[in-house]
């Protein structure tokens, strides 16, 4: 990069929230006429920073030089009016009312104080011309396509007259086509000088569009790199923590183990409509299997649909050799599935009821309302669990809510551990989970599977999955694109896969 | 084992606490300034007086709160409660009176027939009864549809009977006030049976039928997870709408008892007036009771002891000639007093006050 003068610079940005340092110190500089992408996993930074940018949060620390002067937006308004504009995942505009409307919501050109329609039109009509799109602005916004929807939010961004645009994950509603007519307006855009930020998780696309690349991880900043200069494997190995020359001299610590047993479960063009796009898959009782692959490659939605939470429209799927429809959790619950997600809070914990109350849970769904377990054999379950999984607390009648998250875990694995599932899929287990807790976990797992219960494991740490698994299958960009296997395991081989 | 029971009963035992303080509280000051209150006489082997009447009046709000705590602890409330009253007190009464006039009596007779110490004249009755709850499962069944069915707000889908509910027994009467005289529906609101008067019966009958469904079944355990987090017992494998929807069916049974009841009392339905407002005493009794309006643990004992506060608060106002039209201003004042009472941050915040007081 020659000595160009940026037009923002953010140096050393922290922001605190309770509890958590979202960002420690960042620098984030983007110029005139580039397209610089903004890496990173989830819980990186990347979202907070570019809310303390576009003014939704305030730094606590730090400066923000935006086009030679130093800024400080209190709101989205302010740093619309520095110029600074953008346009977040989903469309934030208003579905009933027309294009124009839309267009100059807020801003509408007046005429002795009152609204000038013809000019609302008028200068809607230029600021779509800009993108060359070529549309009724009379009509709702509801009658077009998403994608277009998605162009015309731009639209509304660049009528401010902005020079940095911010694009938050703006692909991620758009087929392949629409992809590209987004790509092809935001190059001319970069043509004609203007900043451009890009968020996303899909990997090909930031190598389509972008000249330069920031990873965020952890709060942190990991580096600043031209695209061209930065191959794919090094970005991921980044992303995840891991630079390349470390990737290749990890070693495998497992010892393989020959997996032999029966098939219990067999599906072949499973998928759903916008979710996930059709795969194959096998599950052998006692297999710990691994879904790899980065945020938003399909990896829990691999798992929501085999438990029915986001049921498949496709294919067919088979348990113990017979043709199963697994349409809800209940269903799975039925046919031996059990599953954590990823979202604890949301998904998971029934956090004012006790801890044997949530123990007892999955058992007595499955068993329904009428077969009841009396408060003896509840008890004698859950006093079971806390002791086998060495739950932290009191007695089984405190509330779940007042355990720390990795004890609510082991309540949780507890709760489907109770009715000793065939297939037991584990969205982030460890996510936010001490060392020892983990290692207690990973334990009380291998001893299950010894007995044939199968485990589907799913987590960020690439490193977990390679080193715990038995076979791993690897997504990306919702689609599954491989197996690796036995002694081919390897944190290389699985980021090999991801990035070609 | 014993242990863990104690401390169960121990934690009941707190959220009633303030609710029966305050009940307790009302009848002292009844006991010390309203002459009579606590009079008590045997008359025809039936026991008569102002207590009785509380419970006679309050079985009402009694069986809606039963309904009402369990759609609340489902995170859900039901508006139409009042409304399904005057449907079904208007069925009751439309059907007695043709009973009566000998058009149904026939069929009545039959089934009466089919339940064999019942004899025909004493079936007369159970036609427009079973009518009137088998009306009230039906609105049960379409709030059921609306909230658990097609996931329409609660307050909306029931305000929609709670509004074309009075219609609809308006249509049903014909826009007449429909009188009746016979004895066996009468009773039900009017007569006596082993000392208490029958309503108090029904209402206890209704209690302790629910509260053995949900409480010795995992029913309860099933709507607590539900109005606790939705997703997540959905997650672990409780069909969640059925559980909601089950409770608006127990509810809407529930006002049909009711309903059955409040026409009893006057011998007519009055589909203006019948159970007007008393969806609101019944949330008010379950908010009372302990139960949150954001669903989860509930408590139908307590939602007892809320309808039994309410309407001793209303009788002890005509009991002091406190004149109709300003009652509502006190019973608010008592009302605003045990819901403060049950608030922890309240009762945090006027220590903290008392504190201050006390160091100054």
């Amino acid at each position: 990069m020659g000595k160009t003068v940026e037009l923002l610079e953010a140096k050393g940005i922290v922001k605190t929230f309770p509890g958590v340092k979202a960002l420690s110190g960042v620098d984030f500089s983007v110029s005139a006429g580039e397209v610089h992408a903004l890496m990173g996993e989830n819980g990186a930074g990347k979202s907070t920073l570019v809310k303390i940018i576009t003014g939704v949060y305030r730094k606590d620390a730090g400066e923000i030089i935006f086009n030679g002067k130093s800024i400080s937006p209190g709101s989205t308004l302010e740093a619309e009016q520095c110029g600074i504009s953008t346009v977040y995942q989903e469309v934030n505009l208003v579905p009933e009312l027309s294009v124009a409307e839309n267009i100059c919501l807020g801003r509408q050109p007046k005429k002795l104080g009152f609204i000038s329609w013809g000019g609302v039109r008028k200068r809607a009509v230029e600021a779509l011309k800009r993108l060359e799109l070529d549309i009724d602005v009379s009509k709702n916004l509801s009658y077009y396509s998403i994608a277009i929807q998605q162009l015309i939010a731009i639209a509304r961004a660049l009528d401010i007259d902005s020079k940095l645009l911010i694009l938050d994950e703006p692909t991620s509603s758009l087929d392949e086509k629409e992809v590209a007519e987004l790509f092809k307006m935001l190059k001319k855009l970069r043509g004609q000088g203007l900043g451009i930020v890009f968020i996303t998780h899909f990997l090909d696309q930031v190598y389509q569009i972008s000249d330069r690349i920031t990873i965020l991880r952890d709060g942190g900043k990991v580096g600043t790199f031209e695209a061209a200069r930065l191959p794919r494997l090094e970005m991921v190995g980044r992303m995840i923590g891991k630079d390349p020359e470390q990737v290749k001299s990890m070693e495998k610590k497992r010892e393989i183990r020959k997996v032999a047993g029966k098939e219990f479960l067999k599906a072949e063009g499973i998928g759903r409509k916008g979710m996930l796009f059709p795969m194959a898959l096998e599950i052998r009782e006692g297999e710990i299997i691994g879904l790899a692959g980065l945020l938003g490659s399909g990896r829990s939605e691999t798992a929501r649909m085999l438990f029915g939470v986001d049921p498949s429209d496709s294919g067919k799927l088979s348990i113990g050799g017979a043709d199963t429809d697994i349409s809800s959790p209940k269903k799975a619950v039925k046919n031996g599935i059990a599953m954590t997600a990823e979202d604890r809070k949301v998904t998971g914990i029934i956090s004012d009821l006790t801890i044997r109350e949530n123990i007892v849970l999955a058992l007595q769904a499955r068993a329904g309302a009428f077969r009841t377990y009396t408060l003896k054999e509840q008890y004698a379950l859950a006093d079971k669990f806390i002791k086998a999984l060495g739950i932290k607390t009191p007695d089984a009648d405190q509330l779940i809510k007042n355990l720390s998250g990795g004890n609510q875990q082991k309540a949780l694995l507890a709760r489907w551990l109770a009715m000793e599932p065939r297939l037991f899929m584990l969205d982030e287990p460890t996510r936010g989970i001490d060392v020892g807790a983990k290692a207690e976990i990973e334990k009380v797992m291998d001893e299950l599977c010894e007995k044939g219960m199968a485990l589907l494991f799913i987590s960020s740490e690439m490193e977990e999955v390679s080193r715990n698994c038995d076979r791993v299958m690897v997504l990306r960009d919702r689609r599954k694109i491989g197996e690796i296997s036995g002694e081919d395991i390897s944190l290389q081989a699985i980021m090999k896969m991801i990035a070609e | 084992m014993e242990e863990k029971q104690k401390i169960f009963r121990d934690n009941i035992f707190k959220r009633l606490f303030w609710p029966l303080m305050a009940l307790g509280l009302l009848l002292l000051f009844n006991l010390i300034f309203t002459k009579g209150f606590f009079h008590i006489e045997m008359r025809d082997g039936h026991f008569y007086g102002t207590l009785l009447d509380i419970l006679n009046h309050g079985s009402k709000v009694m069986i809606l709160a039963v309904g009402m705590t369990l759609v609340i602890a489902t995170k859900g409330v039901d508006l139409s409660v009042g409304a399904v009253m005057a449907v079904a007190g208007a069925i009751a009464a439309l059907l007695i009176v043709q009973v009566e006039s000998g058009w149904i009596f026939v069929q009545g007779c039959t089934l009466g027939g089919l339940v064999p110490f019942l004899n025909a004249h004493h079936m007369s009755w159970f036609l427009p009864a079973l009518a009137a709850i088998m009306i009230s499962l039906v609105a049960g069944l379409w709030n059921a549809l609306l909230v658990a069915g097609f996931r329409i707000q609660p307050i909306v889908a029931t305000l929609v009977l709670m509004v074309a509910g009075r219609g609809i027994a308006q249509l049903i009467t014909d826009g007449q006030i429909i009188t009746f005289t016979n004895r066996g529906l009468t009773f039900i609101g009017n007569g006596h049976f082993l000392f208490l008067p029958f309503s108090v019966w029904i209402a206890l009958g209704v209690f302790a039928i629910v509260a053995i469904a949900v409480r010795k079944t995992a029913l309860g355990l099933f709507i607590e997870s539900v109005g606790n987090n939705e997703t997540a017992s959905f997650y672990a494998g409780i069909e969640a709408k059925t559980i909601k929807g089950f409770t608006y069916v127990v509810c809407g049974l529930c006002a049909g008892v009711a309903g059955l009841i409040a026409a009893s009392n006057i011998k007519c339905a009055d589909s203006n007036n019948a159970g007007l407002y008393l969806e609101l005493d019944a949330i008010l009794a379950v908010v009372i009771g302990g139960t949150s309006l954001n669903g989860g643990r509930f408590f139908l004992a307590g939602s007892i002891v809320g309808a039994i506060l309410i309407q001793t608060l209303t009788t002890t106002m005509y009991a002091r000639d406190v004149s109709p039209h300003v009652a509502a201003v006190p019973k608010a004042l008592v009302i605003i007093i045990v819901c403060l009472l049950q608030s922890e941050t309240f009762r945090r915040k006027a220590m903290g006050i008392l504190k201050t007081f006390k160091n100054k």
